[in-house]
């Protein structure tokens, strides 16, 4: 009998294990322990960093190919767990106030999780779809967790309708994929491109095409981006914050392994489709944005523009281009996580409010917030020497490299006119009057701290970027063997 | 550097007044600048003795300025007869307006920054008289310009002072610009702008052409006549001389000292400046000739309409100065001098004493207010005695000898362009006289017209007022046959030295000399004629202008009305201006760059912004229509690139 090896895949049968004993838990103790499941569940996550980190740092394949570990892999594993940890700290106070206690919700989170590092492991087309709808089932529930609110339920609906049709063009892609190369596995996939000299057959080319399709749907870049405001909007706030933070990362990173793993050497063939979903998402983040009035369909096309961004870099194809986009998605993840975080604190006589116009005088009543707010703002709005600009930087520069200047000129251009609505943001808090101003004791000791550990990476991000970028580019290094 | 000390001192009042009249207060600011002005007037007097009586002609280099290929300028202080004289008279005039403006602007709020533009200009006057080449004489040329649009403007409140400050700096850019042009075609054909390199090669240039777009034009004749373009802006010559009247609407002392005594004799002054040049051209010289008769006439006659007691003055500046430059145009430099330098002194104090009138009338201007004030202000009355009988002609007086030898030599040239100048400058010399006394009775004799609480408070100015006066009266009574040996009688070859050329076939002061007599006593006659006239129509019979007003309507609408130069230049120039401005601001700056640029681009980016909006139907069937179509396209895109 031959042995299967475990190692490599430890942290995601810690989290499965663990999944389980939380779900136990929270069965036996019931809803009223939420909030201490709910640590639990952090220190799950926290342990799994920790498995991750201290796990085999090479390349080591498993269960047959169908799974991988590499510096690449590491590297998103470790922004997805933290992610995710964040996700829930900042849910803590939310569901507890607003009748969203219920145990099932951290469960849910590790459960999507531990699918975002089945995602990031993949080597197999079957492994990248098992982890895909681990994560996606797990996601269209959380979506529908106040499902006595009807915006909650429709965006669930939504998600997970049009999340199915993503996924059957993503199976269609595969079973194209596989019929052009007889593989499923990405070597194998590799190999039979190689094999033919890196000419791809139509019907190659129409999987990649479908494949990506579904892949886009994932990261919400354009055209497969409509979910995302609706659902953005509806669905309740911290589970906006977790679909904004650690499945972007995980969905961008297989994206990335996918494109340049099995078919790296296609790179001519599959670069249009990223430009022009990239150039979509830019634009459409930038344009789309200036008319909102809600906070969070702002911010849902925001981190539609966002991912337009950090697909430039994937678009660029070559080593610095993968590594502006891992540095740009750890930047994103952090800004994120600190708006969402003062998103959660808009509260107004106990409800929470989700306009933008509410945040008028938020430099007078909540001074700290607003200059956090400020700083991840100015930070998304690509103002050096905030860390959003040095994400941006890295993936112009790489787009340049690769000799896509119209790219980079309509990213540069895109991200001109996205400063605009980030600014206006920061004049509504600093130099409009307060109608009614939002509730003094809206932030709780969780999720300030969550404003400020963020403000404070972005604000002091240029100071010692260097943990990133080394470990950033150690992990594009992994996915170009010599 | 002594010599140079009149020219600067003027220069440190004003950087003093001006930087730190907050500082030491108005009563500081007057004493530095008044202070600064005195000295500058005891060195300026040493200068005219110096160089001017005893001959030490010099020139006081300063620093180098411009220094590139060929081009060289330096900064200096060019002292011969002529730049003394001018600074001379300068100083002394300036320095006693700076002391009467203590008085008559006691009340203003801003006195440190008057009296600093008043040194400022004074400094900028002394520099263009002191140029030694044609880049500083621009210098101070711009520099007297902004120094005027200052004072024009000083009260900036008044809505008239502001425009009035606007036509007279743009007036002048018209003239400018021909200067400018002038000085370009110097360098161009001289390749120098040293006055002494220029005049040297000048007798070389004659007959020469100058191409230009495939027109030959004459050499100096160009030169001479676009530099003649900036004197007529800068002196109020006709057709650029819409300024000067309404340049009244600055304080009075200001109309004194630049409008009438100083800066618009700068015209004249660069002409005689420039007589080795205008000597070679003669048809610059004929053009100079009618220009200044036409002037002396035209402004003669508005000035019999005025009613503001200022603007009466101010046309009979711009006659004189038509006087000076037909003087100069017959060649006839020393006596255009002459009556400069008369003219400054009894002008300053016709305008000052037009300033004492205001003052003592609660500032009012318009003379059909006043009357039968002279026994209230005296003073006042007998000062503008003097000054009205030094500029009708009247002997003894200054005005008298300054210019009955312009008229003589304008008879002696013998040339068409002469005979028109002596008929013209005759005749104004009677309208002269004639708007003098007018002025005259109907300001100080008569009825009193101004009303009971203005009457009540007519009083004589202070001392610090009329003490300048007298300087300047006295001035009026004797610089005529004081200085009349020197510039134009016997003593005028060694006086003048090198400062002034005049060809030996052109020189009228010579023939002057020697006219029959009836050209001799013309212009006395003319004065008695025209005070006269004044007489029988403002004392003996008041009425009776009244009466030649109806009966001749039409002509006295036109001449009420200036000929209509305004209305003219504003149908002309300022109406087109103003569309062809408009035009280029709304299409061109609103429509096409800020349309198609900046608001353009806003707009189509709200539009997509609300396109994009809208595209967000709600409906999952949408969305997934969007997703599907999205795979089509870029399937087809693949389908067609590698059919190819």
């Amino acid at each position: 009998m031959t042995s299967i090896p475990l190692m490599p895949a430890l942290p995601e049968i810690w989290l499965a294990a663990a999944g389980m004993a939380l779900l136990m838990i929270g069965v036996f103790r019931g809803d009223k322990h939420t909030r201490s499941l709910s640590w639990l569940s952090v220190l799950v996550l926290l342990v799994a960093v920790f498995l991750v980190i201290n796990g085999a740092s090479g390349r080591t394949v498993a269960f047959g190919g169908q799974f991988v570990t590499d510096a690449f892999a590491i590297f998103v594993k470790v922004l997805v767990l933290l992610g995710s940890a964040v996700s829930i700290v900042l849910a803590l106070d939310y569901i507890e106030r607003e009748d969203m206690g219920r145990f099932e919700y951290p469960v849910l989170i590790v459960l999507a999780t531990l699918g975002m590092l089945v995602m990031v492991s993949a080597n197999d087309l079957i492994t990248l779809y098992l982890g895909l709808e681990l994560q996606s089932l797990a996601l269209y529930v959380v979506a529908a967790f106040q499902r006595d609110r009807i915006r909650s339920t429709e965006a669930g609906l939504k998600y997970f309708v049009l999340g199915a049709l993503s996924s059957g063009m993503l199976l269609y892609g595969c079973s194209l994929i596989y019929g052009s190369t007889g593989a499923t596995g990405f070597e194998a996939i590799a190999q039979a491109v190689a094999d033919n000299e890196g000419a791809a057959s139509i019907g190659l080319v129409f999987g990649i095409v479908f494949l990506a399709a579904g892949l886009a749907f994932k990261v919400s870049a354009v055209p497969f981006h409509m979910w995302t405001p609706d659902v953005y909007e509806g669905a309740p706030t911290p589970v906006t914050a977790l679909f904004a933070i650690a499945p972007k990362a995980a969905a961008i990173a297989l994206f990335v392994r996918v494109m340049i793993g099995p078919f790296g050497e296609l790179v001519i063939d599959w670069r249009p489709i990223l430009i022009a979903i990239s150039i979509g998402s830019m634009g459409l983040g930038a344009v789309a944005a200036i008319n909102q009035t809600n906070i969070k369909r702002l911010l849902a096309y925001s981190s539609i523009g966002n991912m337009g961004y950090a697909l430039v870099g994937l678009a660029a194809g070559t080593e610095s281009g993968i590594r502006g986009v891992l540095i740009y998605m750890a930047i994103y993840l952090v800004m994120t996580a600190g708006s969402f975080a003062v998103v959660l604190s808009m509260r107004q006589g106990g409800k929470m409010v989700e306009g933008i116009s509410d945040l008028a005088g938020l430099s007078k009543t909540h001074p700290a917030m607003a200059l956090a707010f400020a700083i991840f703002l100015f930070s998304l709005a690509g103002i050096p020497p905030l860390a959003g600009f040095f994400g941006k930087l890295y993936v112009f520069l790489a787009a340049v490299e690769a000799g896509l200047y119209p790219l980079a000129v309509i990213g540069v251009l895109a991200s001109v006119v996205g400063a605009y609505y980030y600014l206006r943001i920061i004049k509504i808090m600093y130099f409009d009057e307060a109608k009614e101003p939002l509730d003094k004791d809206a932030i709780g000791r969780s999720i300030g701290t969550v404003q400020a550990v963020s403000a404070i990476l972005i604000l002091l991000f240029f100071v010692w970027p260097s943990p990133v970028l080394t470990s950033a580019a150690m992990a594009a290094r992994a996915l170009f063997p010599a | 550097m002594l010599h140079a000390a009149p020219v600067f001192l003027p220069l440190l009042g004003a950087i003093i007044a001006g930087f730190f009249g907050r500082l030491i207060g108005d009563r500081g600011s007057q004493l530095v600048t008044c202070g600064c002005m005195v000295l500058a007037a005891i060195t300026g007097a040493y200068v005219f003795y110096d160089v001017a009586l005893m001959g030490h002609t010099r020139t006081v280099e300063i620093a180098s300025w411009i220094v590139s290929g060929s081009f060289d300028v330096t900064w200096s202080v060019r002292l011969d007869a002529l730049s003394a004289t001018m600074i001379g008279m300068i100083s002394l005039v300036a320095c006693m307006i700076h002391i009467y403006s203590c008085g008559y602007m006691a009340h203003d709020a801003s006195i440190p920054r008057f009296m600093a533009y008043l040194s400022l200009f004074t400094f900028f006057m002394l520099m263009l008289v002191s140029a030694d080449n044609f880049v500083q004489l621009f210098f101070g040329w711009e520099g007297v310009g902004l120094a005027s649009y200052l004072l024009i403007g000083f009260w900036y409140h008044k809505p008239s002072a502001n425009a009035a400050a606007i036509k007279a700096f743009i007036v002048n850019r018209v003239g400018d610009f021909g200067f400018a042009l002038g000085i370009f075609a110097v360098f161009m054909v001289y390749d120098s702008v040293g006055f002494d390199a220029v005049f040297a090669a000048t007798p070389g240039k004659v007959g020469t052409t100058i191409n230009f777009l495939g027109w030959n034009f004459d050499t100096l004749t160009t030169i001479c006549l676009l530099l003649f373009i900036g004197a007529m802006g800068k002196s109020a010559q006709l057709g650029l001389h819409t300024w000067l009247p309404d340049a009244m609407e600055g304080p009075t002392p200001v109309s004194a000292l630049i409008h009438a005594a100083t800066m618009v004799t700068a015209g004249v002054f660069m002409v005689c400046r420039l007589s080795p040049m205008f000597e070679y051209a003669p048809t610059a010289l004929a053009v100079v000739t009618v220009v200044g008769a036409s002037t002396a006439i035209f402004a003669a006659t508005v000035g019999l309409t005025q009613y503001d007691i200022k603007r009466v003055i101010a046309y009979s500046t711009c006659s004189q100065l038509g006087y000076m430059f037909f003087a100069a145009g017959v060649s006839a430099y020393s006596a255009a001098m002459f009556h400069l330098i008369t003219h400054a002194f009894f002008k300053a104090l016709l305008f000052l004493g037009a300033g004492s009138v205001i003052h003592a009338m609660s500032d009012e201007q318009d003379m059909r207010k006043m009357g039968g004030i002279w026994k209230l202000i005296p003073v006042t009355y007998a000062l503008m005695w003097i000054g009205n009988l030094a500029l009708a002609g009247v002997p003894p007086f200054a005005g008298f000898f300054s210019k009955d030898i312009m008229l003589e030599a304008a008879y002696a040239a013998h040339s068409g362009v002469g005979m028109y100048a002596f008929v013209m400058g005759t005749f104004a010399a009677l309208l002269t006289a004639f708007y003098s006394w007018r002025l005259l009775f109907l300001t100080f004799h008569g009825a009193p017209r101004a009303d009971h609480h203005t009457m009540e408070h007519v009083h004589e100015s202070p001392q610090i007022m009329l003490a300048p006066l007298y300087v300047l009266a006295i001035g009026a009574v004797i610089a005529g046959f004081a200085l009349n040996g020197l510039f134009v009688g016997d003593g005028r070859a060694s006086f003048w030295g090198n400062a002034i050329f005049v060809l030996p076939d052109h020189d009228t002061v010579e023939h002057a000399h020697h006219v029959p007599l009836w050209v001799k006593l013309a212009p006395t006659v003319a004065a008695v004629l025209g005070i006269s006239g004044a007489y029988l129509a403002y004392i003996v019979s008041p009425e009776m202008p009244g009466r030649m007003i109806e009966a001749f309507r039409g002509i006295w609408l036109f001449l009420y009305n200036k000929w209509y130069f305004d209305e003219l230049y504003d149908f002309l120039f300022v109406r087109p201006a103003f569309w062809l401005g408009r035009g280029l601001w709304k299409g061109g700056d609103g429509a096409v760059i800020d349309g198609l640029g900046p608001d353009g681009i806003a707009a189509t980016t709200i539009a997509a912004a609300r396109r994009a909006g809208r595209l967000q139907t709600g409906y999952v069937y949408h969305y997934a229509f969007a997703m599907l179509i999205g795979v089509v396209i870029l399937a087809s895109f693949y389908l067609y690139r590698m059919g190819r």
